[in-house]
């Protein structure tokens, strides 16, 4: 006897929902010995006094990127573009955009 | 109950039967879309994974860093200024930093050289971050030769390589000596990078910032929650890359629904002519059809979703590697804590399911509605 197709199809979906299940049980699995690490990554900081993440090592503004200003990127003229890619993926620090910010919207270019 | 479960199954089989007989078509449609919501998915379990990363590695980095600006750039503190910040009342603690950059032609990357407060390597030895290590081919016990900007060569022993598992905090760290440092960077005596402070009253701390701008007009104070703040935003929806490709995502969402509702085939059309034909109610065929986009998006869902889990957090997301990674030689490898909250993966199943859905529908009801030997005839 052949099974039906919605039968055939529960079989599926049970996998997948098997498989969706199993990802929250290696999640949890993951979670303690990653979180050690990861302390052990924040003792580190304290301990050097570090305050950025080394993930963008390209430009000097992105490698302390909380230690920046909005004219890092732009330091050939002020309408430069970003020359590095990290640019893309994250933006300038906020607390610096308040001070600069306003002041882009309201310079008018000469002719 | 019974009846109407029996009734939902015969629907589903016959959907199932339909989308079988147009098998490529509809495999390739489900590849496509758990490719869609793959992407979405792993954007998502990424930047969220890596944001808390960051709140809690740099929970504890200093508490204001002070920085001095002359003509708008980035100076030395000269000697003095550490008194001047002592006597400014509310700070419990300062501390002159020593760091810098150094572009090594050799592996063609930049460095970052930092004098430890505490515990710093002895003069003629440093100790290097993993990244670093790994990209020089170096290990503990081994030399390192720089040439400084003034031309000179210096030598180091390589104490210790930082352990793996630090490599997003220290990825191009070189850890040494004061006097070596100012040796090498031939940095004038009592003058630091800029200062670390700590205030007595954290809830002082922007109150002791606005007396530090006031005492040293040319300082800038960066507080920790600012820092913090810096990393909120990486990888946001709003933001750059993760932006454009959720526009992409949308785009081809776009596509999909447009695709459905407007290429709705003479064979689809014919078909749900005939069955109104044979007895079927619209309500019937609307459900067929809610059928059809349930069991297509549901399981694209789940197949994305796993996908994204597995590449996020056991392949290191491998894929954005070399997004993030730009131009950077040295790249740091490391492994996040493994982040799923029920609101964000409510959400992605409600932006990538239901959607679908509801596009699926709407000329299927606009077809299903209009007499049975109009719709034959196509």
């Amino acid at each position: 006897m052949t099974r039906r197709p919605s039968a055939r199809f529960g079989a599926f979906l049970a996998v997948l929902l098997l498989l969706f299940l199993s990802m929250l049980a290696d999640a949890r699995r993951l979670a303690p010995p990653r979180q050690q690490e990861q302390a052990a990554r924040a003792a580190l900081v304290q301990q050097l006094g570090l305050s950025d993440l080394a993930l963008f090592t390209e430009a000097r503004y992105t490698r302390h990127l909380s230690l920046a200003d909005l004219h890092s990127p732009f330091q050939d003229h002020p309408l430069a573009l970003d020359h590095f890619p990290s640019g893309s993926v994250v933006p300038p620090p906020p607390a610096r955009l308040p001070h600069y910010a306003p002041l882009d919207r309201e310079t008018t270019l000469p002719d | 109950m019974r009846p109407w479960i029996e009734k939902q199954r015969y629907l589903i089989d016959y959907t199932l039967a339909a989308l079988a007989r147009r098998k490529a078509r509809n495999l390739g449609l489900l590849a496509v879309y758990a490719l869609l919501v793959f992407m979405l998915a792993s954007v998502s379990l990424f930047g969220q994974a890596l944001r808390q990363e960051a709140a809690a590695v740099l929970a504890d980095s200093p508490e204001v860093i002070l920085q001095r600006l002359v003509a708008g750039r980035h100076d030395l503190i000269p000697p003095g200024y550490l008194e001047k910040i002592g006597r400014i009342r509310g700070v419990q603690h300062q501390q002159g930093r020593l760091w810098g950059y150094y572009y090594d032609p050799v592996s063609k990357a930049n460095y970052t050289l930092l004098v430890p407060a505490a515990e710093a390597p002895a003069p003629g030895h440093l100790r290097l971050g993993a990244t670093l290590a790994r990209e020089r081919g170096l290990q503990a016990g081994q030399p390192l030769s720089l040439r400084s900007y003034g031309g000179k060569l210096f030598t180091f022993t390589v104490d210790e390589v930082l352990p793996a598992s630090s490599e997003l905090i220290s990825a191009d760290l070189v850890l040494l000596g004061e006097a070596d440092f100012r040796a090498f960077f031939d940095y004038p005596a009592g003058h630091y990078t800029d200062i670390a402070l700590s205030v007595a009253n954290p809830q002082e701390v922007r109150n002791v910032a606005a007396k530090l701008s006031a005492a040293l007009p040319d300082a800038r104070p960066i507080l920790r929650e600012e820092m913090r703040r810096t990393y909120a935003s990486l990888l946001d929806w709003r933001e750059g890359i993760a932006l454009a490709l959720l526009a992409a995502a949308l785009l081809a969402f776009a596509i999909l629904a447009w695709e459905k509702a407007s290429g709705l085939s003479a064979d689809e059309r014919r078909e749900i002519g005939i069955l109104k034909a044979i007895g079927w109610e619209t309500g019937d065929v609307l459900r067929m059809k809610l059928w059809e986009g349930l069991l297509i998006s549901f399981s694209a869902f789940l197949l994305g979703l796993v996908g994204a889990y597995v590449h996020v957090f056991h392949f290191g997301a491998r894929l954005f590697e070399p997004v993030l990674k730009g131009w950077a030689v040295l790249y740091p490898r490391f492994t996040l804590v493994p982040q799923l909250d029920g609101l964000q993966l409510f959400t992605l199943f409600f932006f990538t399911v239901v959607p679908y859905t509801a596009a699926v529908l709407v000329p299927i009801w606009r077809a299903a509605i209009i007499d049975p030997d109009a719709a034959m005839r196509g």
